[in-house]
């Protein structure tokens, strides 16, 4: 570990995908992430990497396509409508199994909708975004320096599923500035690629060509690549569930779900409401997908328990995850905003206290 | 304990850049902090501002709807933001371009002419050290030998400037204790 | 008694798909000739289209991938950024690079990056049935222009060599033939140098190849080969339209 240092959390993200071991970097300007382009186009020159601003989001996610198809480490980092973009790449790279690091500093929609922080982009990241049966390893922090843990451990984990994985911020965390340390023993050495990457044949020392592709014309080849891919899901699903479990010691009246900057001010909530004496319990998702499923299942069922609730950013969307873990066991509502202003904790406390019992 | 600092005013008075090196200052001294700007439309021409949170523990929540001090270099600030003030807090008002008085019985209330005594030093650029000078002293919320290590720090790019900038930090104590 | 005529090593030895009076076979050829003459089919990596030639990567035998439709420039700028030493080539059609891929063929070539583009035009999409393509000629009937296309309804047809060579930054834009032999001599003369041009990493190169479509022109090949050489020729005039010696 190093010295802590005040970064801003887009350009943390920038440094932390160098010190990961990622040199390569594509990107198209847009609020509220451009500093992280403009952090690495000074950044990438200096450590030998390569900096692209592209033309537009559509060309970045085929920039990243074709440079990890070629062996390489590769990321970008985009906002919710670069992200719309980007979609039609996503699925193609998960069709064709490459690693790459995506990051959506999300901002409020549809459409062009604001700048400030939302987590409106809970169904494009967890749920498809792009056409076709795929997912992606999405991970949300929710500080800074979680920021810089998620990016440095993304770049192995895509290439362990040969797959996409999404960190998924939010305007505020993309913004904010708060004390960072790289930790040393996140960094990786880039997985051997030879097996498949279309690296050349005189550089593996191969006479046999590799193909990187997603279409396959025959109906039972497609559908036995589907079953490969839904594979490497279901072993997402068993190995990657990251979570963070709050107050869940004692005998809560309630359970909270909520990620990211929204987890933050519930966390806060939580706090207050122990010191007057109602106990909260509360599971911040660090993976959204995988989903912490069984977690939340387990928690929502102890006997203490009344009601579930998920906090979100958005209009509704982890929500209807929760209630799939719950089934029906408990009352599952939601409460949310979206438009940029984040709720405070006082607002979140109110709601608590009036569905504390379901 | 959780102190925040809401520095607010014109975009291009350095708003951003007092509310970095009062967090890079209490980092050094070992606290946990946040900023948080305001961003995009609001950066260009308009008011900026941005929020400090310095505490002895993690930061929870760093949506901060009632700050407990406000530095207001402008008159529109002021106005926007002094009722926001938690009671018994600072409000530090740039006196030179805003009335010197927030309305606020309940808070202290610290009215310096920094843009004045900035262009007496020779750059009315340098308004916004005055300002984080006279705050550091009248809150204490670090140690001024903190606070200059981090505005030398913040110049050590453009050291020809550093004697300006100490000297109006100086000015801004001296000014918080008349 | 020594062989006269083989194929060349970077090609497979899979039947394609093409349908008869079809050039892409010619093109595939041409470029694997000129891939196995400049010795280079170990580092070389061929990026398929969507449309007719999107199972290029059967027929070709070095490394090879697919793209989405109009998107193998950005493919191969995300390939060339990270391995400049790889010999990249794009293989696109009409509807591809033209029309779906326009903006990802201009921004490649402006920001002269340094991979070969092969694009074959012959006026018409092929893979989805015969509809029409910013190439289509003035009255040209096609799938969705049955009365002919419509100048005053959807404009003239895009001359990409013409278009691209008005850049600014350094390339080798060309356009060629393969309609009839004396025109593929000169075709493969020109890829050879588009790689040549790749392979001192000096620009970025475009050899456009003007091409028949008998099925969807609903023609023999025969006739597709007159027709080509009287309308598509007078209109997608061939020669060198820029060279990276020029002045830009």
């Amino acid at each position: 570990m190093g010295k802590k240092i005040l970064m801003k959390g887009n350009e943390a993200i920038g440094e932390a995908a160098i010190r990961a071991g990622c040199l390569n970097y594509f990107a198209y300007p847009i609020t509220p992430q451009s500093e992280v382009a403009e952090y690495l186009s000074k950044r990438m020159p200096e450590v030998g990497g390569v900096f692209l601003q592209g033309e537009s989001e559509v060309a970045v996610g085929y920039m990243l396509f074709g440079a990890s198809a070629a062996g390489a480490r590769v990321f970008t980092t985009s906002s919710s409508p670069g992200v719309s973009l980007m979609s039609e790449a996503i699925s193609y790279i998960a069709g064709a199994q490459c690693p790459c690091v995506f990051v959506n500093i999300i901002r409020g929609g549809p459409g062009l909708g604001g700048i400030l922080p939302s987590q409106g982009d809970y169904f494009q990241s967890v749920k498809g975004g792009g056409h076709g049966d795929y997912r992606m390893l999405v991970m949300a922090p929710a500080s800074v320096q979680e920021a810089v843990e998620m990016m440095m451990m993304a770049f192995p984990l895509a290439e362990k599923y040969r797959n996409p994985v999404m960190i998924l911020g939010d305007g505020l965390i993309g913004q904010m500035m708060e004390p960072v340390e790289f930790p040393d023993d996140l960094r990786t050495e880039p997985t051997d690629k030879d097996a498949w990457a279309t690296n050349g044949m005189e550089t593996r020392g191969s006479d046999k060509r590799n193909l990187v592709k997603s279409l396959y014309l025959d109906p039972e080849m497609l559908n036995n690549h589907n079953l490969h891919l839904k594979a490497k899901y279901d072993q997402m699903r068993r190995e990657e569930v990251r979570y963070e479990p709050f107050n869940l010691d004692g005998d809560y009246r309630m359970l909270v779900i909520s990620y990211g900057t929204m987890s933050r001010v519930c966390k806060t909530a939580v706090e207050n409401l122990k010191a007057e004496g109602l106990e909260v319990g509360m599971i911040r998702p660090q993976t959204l997908f995988p989903f912490p499923e069984e977690e939340i299942r387990e928690a929502a069922g102890k006997e203490s328990c009344k009601s579930v609730i998920s906090i979100e950013m958005s209009m509704g969307q982890m929500v209807e995850d929760v209630e799939r873990c719950v089934r029906g066991r408990r009352p599952v509502t939601w409460y949310g905003k979206c438009g940029g202003e984040v709720p405070t904790p006082e607002e979140i406390m109110q709601v608590i206290k009036e569905r504390i019992d379901g | 304990m959780q102190h925040e600092v809401m520095f607010a005013g014109f975009g291009g008075q350095g708003i951003l850049m007092i509310g970095k090196i009062l967090a890079h200052a209490a980092l050094e001294e070992g606290r946990e902090v946040a900023w948080i700007p305001s961003y995009g439309p609001e950066m260009r021409g308009g008011t900026a501002y941005c929020l400090v949170a310095i505490s002895d523990r993690p930061i929870g929540s760093p949506i901060i709807k009632n700050p407990r001090h406000l530095v207001a270099m402008n008159r529109p600030s002021l106005e926007k933001f002094a009722a926001k003030v938690k009671p018994g807090g600072i409000i530090l008002i740039n006196s030179s371009l805003a009335p010197d008085k927030s309305g606020r019985p309940d808070v202290d209330e610290l009215a310096v002419p920094v843009t004045d005594i900035a262009k007496d030093l020779g750059s009315v650029r340098a308004a916004n050290i005055v300002a984080l000078g006279a705050f550091v002293a009248r809150s204490g919320i670090v140690s001024f030998e903190s606070i200059q290590a981090a505005v030398k720090e913040e110049f050590a790019e453009k050291q020809k400037l550093i004697p300006l900038e100490m000297e109006a930090l100086e000015k801004g104590r001296q000014a918080a204790a008349k | 008694m020594g062989k006269t005529f083989k194929k060349p090593e970077a090609l497979t030895d899979a039947h394609t798909h093409y349908c008869p009076g079809c050039t892409h076979g010619v093109i595939h050829r041409l470029v694997a000739e000129v891939i196995d003459e400049l010795g280079i089919r170990g580092r070389t990596v061929g990026i398929a289209p969507v449309g007719c030639a999107v199972l290029a990567y059967n027929y070709f035998n070095c490394d090879f991938q697919e793209a989405a439709h109009g998107r193998a420039p950005a493919m191969a700028t995300g390939i060339k950024r990270v391995r400049p030493d790889l010999m990249v080539f794009t293989y696109q059609g009409d509807g591809d690079l033209a029309s779906i891929g326009m903006g990802e063929i201009i921004h490649a070539a402006n920001r002269g990056e340094k991979f070969t583009t092969i694009f074959v035009n012959n006026a018409v999409y092929g893979m989805t049935g015969g509809q029409m393509a910013p190439t289509t000629m003035p009255g040209q009937r096609t799938t969705t222009s049955p009365m002919g296309r419509n100048v005053a309804d959807v404009g003239m047809p895009v001359q990409m060599a013409e278009l691209l060579s008005t850049l600014k930054t350094p390339g080798y834009i060309t356009r060629q033939s393969v309609i009839k032999p004396r025109y593929i001599t000169r075709a493969k003369k020109a890829i050879k140098r588009a790689f040549e041009y790749q392979m001192a990493g000096k620009c970025f190169s475009m050899v456009e190849v003007v091409s028949t479509c008998p099925t969807n022109w609903g023609m023999t090949p025969v006739e597709a080969v007159k027709w080509a050489e009287d309308t598509l020729l007078s209109y997608y005039q061939l020669g060198e339209f820029k060279t990276p010696e020029q002045e830009g």
